[in-house]
């Protein structure tokens, strides 16, 4: 039942071949089972257990509320949830309860959905590992997978088990992690520089960054305003579009979102390829892309070209300078956002009571980690009155030129452009950890942050497996507010390459009632 | 045809391709001094607290620097993708509040309704009249 798609379980739920409860239990216990992933920061059981009750009361008289009623979710412990700790991964939110929920959570809420637990992350959301939060580093699934396994003890004998673990990517990995491996069947990230693109690649799952502006980012505590979207992470495209149906929307609360009425909407079939553009920018081809990504990106292309669609070379002239603009209006950016934590009205608080300004900066000590402070303190020296203009508005300026590039190759009569979403397949993390958070941050968002400077989405679909057995995903960028042709069009793509599922038998006990089919053989969708 | 093309840029070898900076270290990174570190520090509240931290940020300004390559006359910054968009208003009425109580639980020292601050340094009491003494005008 749990590796079903979010309609069929939906539709199982309606027909009471399953009860909320039933899946509540299992994803709990499959939580347990796949603790050594570290993919939850808190696990919130009672509280699901309650909503499962709830839903399946809704069940029983006919009333469900749709089709996110009674299917368990989870949340980046990024996004408030109220009277469940929140804590971002770092010591300055530790023990931080929340009074309100995150306009999404709400919305998630407000269908049914069970939330099974806040899901782990880079501390703040800075990273492109999981690996940088405080309780300790997420580990990908796919580390455990038979089809990894089985490529290893081909290559080296005598290793221990789990000394050569897979990072998942980041800043969402927790949320991939729990996806992917089967504890829930949609998890909330989020992405400001490719934070939910880049771990559903390296955890084979599907990885949605809405529009800006299409999601409210209220209750998701910020780190670059102009940046940040809610990300959607789940096991396949349609379930993706639903989970966005639903959170989408003007939100009074978030100015930043835009009043155009939205829709839940479901996606057609593509059948006329031949209306379709799709654009490969060429200079996404760069010497860094591993040679298997590099080919699976030319078979991806070669097949919608096969298949009727026009495929054209594109250009985005200043690519090469995204990373380096998109590092300082986020240094900036985080410098500002992080003046918040203070100790004085939330969070940790230091015990010195000398002064001010003594309190705030030991309190802003001992509650960030260096990752975060090297950004704020980058951040503020670009905002410096003599840098200001050089930097910061500079990189304004870079920005636009970066989003125009794009705004030119879709006037150009392209409707989707397709590039890769990472360098290579997930690396262990005895050798991520070699270079520090920022210089794998700028390697690792070389394809994703120029989306977020241009407010674009995106979406990362997992293709096929490595000749390691792991997964590598392929970028879908759309224009602006047609998250839904996005979305058709990386559907069609997901059918065609059929990504293999993949077999966790060995870090489960008992596999069987996991992936369970007698029951489901009479579920009709309609 | 597209696909003979872009094969064969996908096959090429490395090296006529830059779709990246390098990542050699470039030259005349800034030097961070030990004023600035201090007036860093200052307006951050957060101290840089090793070596290490300061390599860091000169690493940083060293990379940022490479966007004085590109060409931006007469390019307006944008700090905003939904510029083209008007920034709503809604009427001024009151929706929500009254929740000081939820909001004074999550600190760590309240006095009443108050949030408690340790005072500034350097604070000195000075007397000072709202009326000053016919003497001291000329």
């Amino acid at each position: 039942m749990l590796g079903r798609t979010l309609r069929e379980v939906s539709e199982a739920l309606k027909q009471g071949l399953v009860t909320p409860t039933e899946l509540c239990q299992r994803c709990l216990s499959l939580i347990k089972k796949t603790k050594i992933l570290n993919a939850y920061i808190t696990v919130s059981e009672e509280v699901a257990l309650k909503q499962a009750e709830e839903s399946e009361k809704r069940y029983k008289k006919g009333h469900s509320l749709g089709d996110l009623d009674g299917i368990p979710v989870a949340v980046k412990d990024n996004f408030s949830t109220a009277g469940i700790e929140t804590t971002c991964a770092s010591n300055m939110l530790k023990g931080y309860v929340p009074p309100y929920n995150a306009t999404v959570v709400q919305k998630l809420l407000d269908q049914g959905a069970l939330l099974m637990g806040k899901t782990n992350l880079d501390e703040f959301a800075m990273g492109s590992g999981s690996t940088d939060g405080i309780f300790g580093p997420v580990k990908n699934p796919w580390s455990y997978s038979k089809q990894y396994r089985e490529k290893r003890k081909q290559k080296s004998h005598g290793e221990s088990e789990d000394s050569h673990w897979l990072i998942t990517g980041g800043s969402s990995g927790g949320s991939a992690a729990a996806v992917s491996a089967f504890t829930c069947f949609a998890a909330l990230g989020s992405d400001t520089g490719g934070s939910t693109r880049n771990p559903a690649a390296h955890c084979g799952v599907v990885g949605l960054k809405p529009s800006y502006g299409l999601v409210s980012r209220h209750g998701l505590i910020p780190l670059v305003n102009s940046m940040d979207v809610p990300g959607i992470l789940t096991r396949c495209v349609d379930d993706a579009a639903i989970v966005l149906g639903i959170l989408a929307g003007h939100d009074p609360k978030d100015s930043t979102t835009i009043q155009d009425p939205v829709k839940p909407f479901t996606l057609p079939s593509l059948t006329d390829m031949s209306k379709l553009c799709i654009g490969i920018p060429k200079e996404y081809l760069t010497p860094e892309l591993s040679s298997e990504v590099q080919s699976l990106w030319s078979k991806a292309a070669n097949l919608f070209e096969s298949e009727g669609a026009k495929v054209i070379e594109v250009s985005l002239p200043h690519t090469s300078y995204s990373i380096v603009c998109y590092h300082v209006l986020c240094t900036s950016e985080v410098a500002s956002n992080m003046a918040r934590f203070d100790g004085l009205e939330y969070g940790h608080r230091c015990d010195t009571d000398v002064s001010t300004e003594a309190m705030y900066a030991a309190t802003r000590r001992e509650g960030f980690n260096d990752v975060v402070r090297g950004r704020i303190l980058s951040g503020n020296f670009f905002l410096l009155k003599e840098n200001y203009e050089n930097y910061f508005v500079k990189a304004q300026k870079v920005r636009r030129l970066i989003a125009r590039d794009f705004v030119n190759v879709f006037n150009s009569g392209v409707d989707v452009l397709l590039t890769p979403t990472t360098l290579s397949e997930a690396v262990p993390h005895t050798e991520f950890i070699r270079e520090d958070n920022r210089t794998r941050s700028a390697q690792d968002d070389l394809f994703t942050q120029a989306v977020n400077m241009a407010g674009l989405p995106a979406v990362s679909v997992p293709m096929a497996l490595s000749s390691q057995g792991l997964p590598i995903g392929l970028q879908f960028i759309g224009r602006a507010f047609c998250d839904q042709q996005l979305l058709t069009v990386a559907k069609w793509f997901e059918k065609q390459v059929q990504f293999p599922v993949i077999q966790l038998q060995e870090l489960m006990d008992d596999c069987s009632s996991i992936f369970e089919n007698e029951k489901l053989a009479s579920v009709s969708l309609k | 045809m597209w696909t003979r093309r872009v094969w064969l840029g996908l096959r090429a070898s490395a090296g006529g391709r830059r779709g990246f900076p390098s990542k050699a270290d470039p030259q005349g990174s800034r030097r961070v001094t030990a004023e600035l570190i201090e007036h860093l520090e200052r307006l951050a509240l957060v101290d840089f607290g090793s070596q290490e931290a300061v390599a860091r940020l000169e690493k940083a300004i060293a990379f940022a620097d490479r966007l004085r390559a590109v060409d931006t006359d007469g390019v307006e910054p944008m700090e905003s993708v939904l510029e083209d968009r008007c920034l709503y208003l809604r009427s001024d009425n009151v929706v929500e509040g009254n929740c000081a109580e939820e909001l004074l639980q999550n600190s760590h020292h309240v006095v009443e309704e108050y949030f408690v601050a340790p005072p500034e340094k350097h604070m000195e009491i000075t007397p000072f009249c709202l009326w000053t003494p016919p003497s001291k005008h000329r």
